[in-house]
């Protein structure tokens, strides 16, 4: 019983804190989704802000600093989406996957350019725990409140997700599609950039090459897993985390540990293929809009 | 006679267009790179001549820049293939490394046979396997309805953790982070064996083999029956199934084609390169590049060929920019431009935007009213 306990005093805390980060991308991607704009570059955002975060803490020695920039740096990167996919009509796939590995050397580059070694960055300044977590973790839960509350109780909410349900009828009806469309994919930008920052100046202190990891990548899989609502969203993030968390104590499960680390994605796999409630992504996701159109 | 002349113009006017489009856009992301290269105070003239010395500028680096370019061609028709059906099979990374462990398995289970069956043997079943796996993202496309894009990312992890535990549990070298070796006899004849001049490079086979698959594709695709399905379905699967093509049926068939390919490819990276299976910390890249060929190569598959060898070049000529001080990183961003520029068509629309301008000028002169 008491050993229990001790796993239960690690388990917990460690489920939130791998959570946290993956939560700000999941919210991202909600937004982006809802809208009707794929997002599979929020690998890379993260990665642009894990990046920045520290770019800009080491130049002014404030990781506040680093958090805006990484605010600024993950809305450019979702700007560049939303331009390219909504502008040019690109397909926001390969878009997105340009990014990612764009985002990828493009900051592998800079490490080398700016700290003149491979590998990691020197350590900036970061922020403190607050009790048991950091202020990311805090930040993390309130933004889903926030994103709940604005998708489904403000007009503003209700326009975006007409937009990315059926643009037609939302144009018909004045809103307008493409800067609904804009707005939600920079704000997937900022958020994935925050959840980036998270990673670098919130758990550690420095920017580590690939320390990204795949999480944007777990984010889209939490968002089809909690079905595009924040909320449950935030429940899929948890629960993935845990999967994650498992692995402290993994050698102590009869589990191969590479068994717990695939089942978030065999889960969602199931999900969307109806087998635990079906997920069902919203209908305009993807699809450029093109003005009088049928 | 003058309906063909200028029916021939027309193809030649499109092939012309196909292949001029993308070549701006290169060299457009080469110039990018430059200057990015000339930002941080290095001299990109030098840069890209090292690249290019270091990946073509003697018989042995060229053998090397081959062994990249083998596995890119291969992943590069898988992600092709699917196109051409109307499916985006980002998940060219999991069969890749399902073909790989699979063929460790082949290699190593099979012994006492000759090379020339164990090899086809070994191929065959790392094929085989990378097929099942993009299979079965089709099945649940057909079946369920369930998006490809999500599935097959899923899948490639599943993929890299399943593989992961074969290599630490099941056929697990003693004490090491990798497999066991495969047999001698499954491993691929090397041209440094018997020619010379490729001597200090491990080109093997293999490249052989890429290029008799994409001829392979472009036959399957463009002169068989069942090609002109897969290609209805992706054109317009709507009119594909009112025009009797049954569309499930084909979604399973080119995802499981598609898979081969990638499959083949982690075959042909253990037995000409690496010979065993490595425990992954993370993806091995050659998926994700294939995405990148493709859509280079305008998902055909010569242009494959050529975008295969082009990501070789950069990938191999890369750390050689690094000795003359230019962080081979700036490889990378240039592949990234690339992509981006070929992906919203970004030459053409420059040049539509510009004739256009220019049209309805033109037309504006003359007093018409668009």
């Amino acid at each position: 019983m008491e050993g229990f306990l001790l796993i239960l005093s690690i388990i917990v805390p460690a489920t939130i804190r791998s959570a946290t980060p993956l939560m700000f991308a999941a919210l991202g991607g909600n937004f982006s989704e809802r809208s009707g704009v794929v997002n599979i570059g929020l690998d890379g955002i993260m990665t642009v802000g894990a990046f920045s975060a520290v770019f800009f803490s080491y130049k002014t020695g404030s990781p506040w600093m680093g958090l805006l920039g990484a605010m600024v740096a993950g809305g450019l990167f979702g700007l560049l989406l939303a331009f390219l996919s909504i502008r040019f009509k690109a397909n926001q796939v390969i878009v997105g996957t340009a990014i990612n590995i764009l985002a990828a050397s493009l900051t592998t580059f800079l490490l080398v350019a700016i700290w003149g070694k491979p590998g990691q960055t020197n350590s900036v300044s970061a922020f403190q725990n607050w009790g048991p977590f950091n202020i990311f973790t805090y930040l993390a839960f309130v933004l889903v409140g926030v994103s709940y509350y604005v998708m489904f109780k403000t007009p503003f909410g209700l326009r975006l997700r007409a937009v990315g349900e059926h643009p037609k009828a939302a144009d018909t009806l004045g809103v307008n599609v493409q800067l609904t469309r804009y707005l939600c994919v920079i704000l997937s930008g900022v958020l994935g950039g925050i959840g980036g920052a998270s990673l670098s100046i919130g758990s550690m202190n420095l920017f580590k090459e690939g320390m990204v990891a795949g999480r944007g990548f777990i984010a889209l899989a939490a968002l089809i897993f909690g079905k595009w609502n924040p909320i449950g969203t935030a429940g899929a993030c948890l629960f993935f985390g845990f999967a994650v968390a498992l692995e402290i104590v993994s050698n102590k499960l009869p589990i191969p540990r590479e068994f717990i680390f695939a089942m978030p994605y065999i889960l969602t796999m199931l999900a969307v293929s109806g087998f635990i409630g079906k997920a069902v992504a919203p209908a305009a996701s993807g699809i450029p809009y093109e003005k009088g159109e049928r | 006679m003058e309906n063909r002349t200028s029916e021939f113009k027309i193809r030649m006017q499109k092939n012309t267009k196909a292949i001029a489009y993308p070549l701006i856009a290169i060299l457009l992301s080469f110039i990018v790179g430059g200057i990015i290269v000339a930002a941080f105070g290095n001299d990109p003239i030098n840069a890209y001549k090292a690249m290019f010395k270091g990946s073509l500028g003697s018989w042995s680096n060229f053998g090397e820049t081959l062994v990249s370019v083998t596995p890119l061609i291969l992943t590069g028709l898988a992600v092709a293939f699917a196109f051409r059906c109307g499916l985006f099979n980002i998940g060219a990374e999991g069969q890749f490394i399902i073909g790989a462990i699979s063929s460790v398995w082949a290699g190593w289970a099979f012994t006492g046979l000759p090379a020339i069956i164990h090899i086809p043997i070994v191929l065959l079943v790392g094929a085989f396997a990378g097929g099942i796996w993009g299979g079965i993202v089709g099945w649940l496309k057909a079946k369920f309805g369930s998006h490809e894009v999500i599935n097959s990312i899923m899948m490639n992890y599943i993929a890299m953790y399943l593989s992961n535990f074969i290599v630490m549990n099941l056929m697990n070298e003693p004490d090491k982070a990798f497999s066991f070796a495969i047999a001698d006899t499954a491993k691929l004849y090397r041209f440094a064996e018997s020619i010379t001049i490729f001597k200090g490079s491990r080109v093997h086979i293999g490249i052989v083999i890429a290029l008799i698959v994409a001829v392979f594709a472009y036959y399957l695709l463009n002169k068989t029956v069942r090609g002109y399905e897969v290609r209805a379905v992706g054109f317009n699967p709507h009119a594909a199934e009112y025009g009797g093509i049954n569309v499930p049926h084909n979604v399973v068939f080119a995802m499981f084609v598609s898979g081969m390919f990638a499959g083949l490819a982690g075959a042909i990276m253990v037995t000409g390169v690496q010979f065993r299976a490595n425990n992954l910390f993370g993806f091995t890249g050659y998926g994700f590049d294939g995405i990148a060929v493709a859509l280079v190569g305008n998902n055909h598959p010569i242009g494959v060929i050529l975008s295969a060898f082009l990501f070789g070049v950069l990938q191999k000529g890369g750390p050689m920019m690094q000795l003359q001080g230019v962080p081979k990183e700036v490889v990378g961003i240039i592949q990234g431009i690339i992509i981006l520029f070929v992906a919203v068509n970004f030459v053409k629309v420059l040049i539509e935007n510009y004739t256009e301008k220019k049209n309805s000028k033109k037309s504006i002169a003359k007093g018409e009213v668009k």
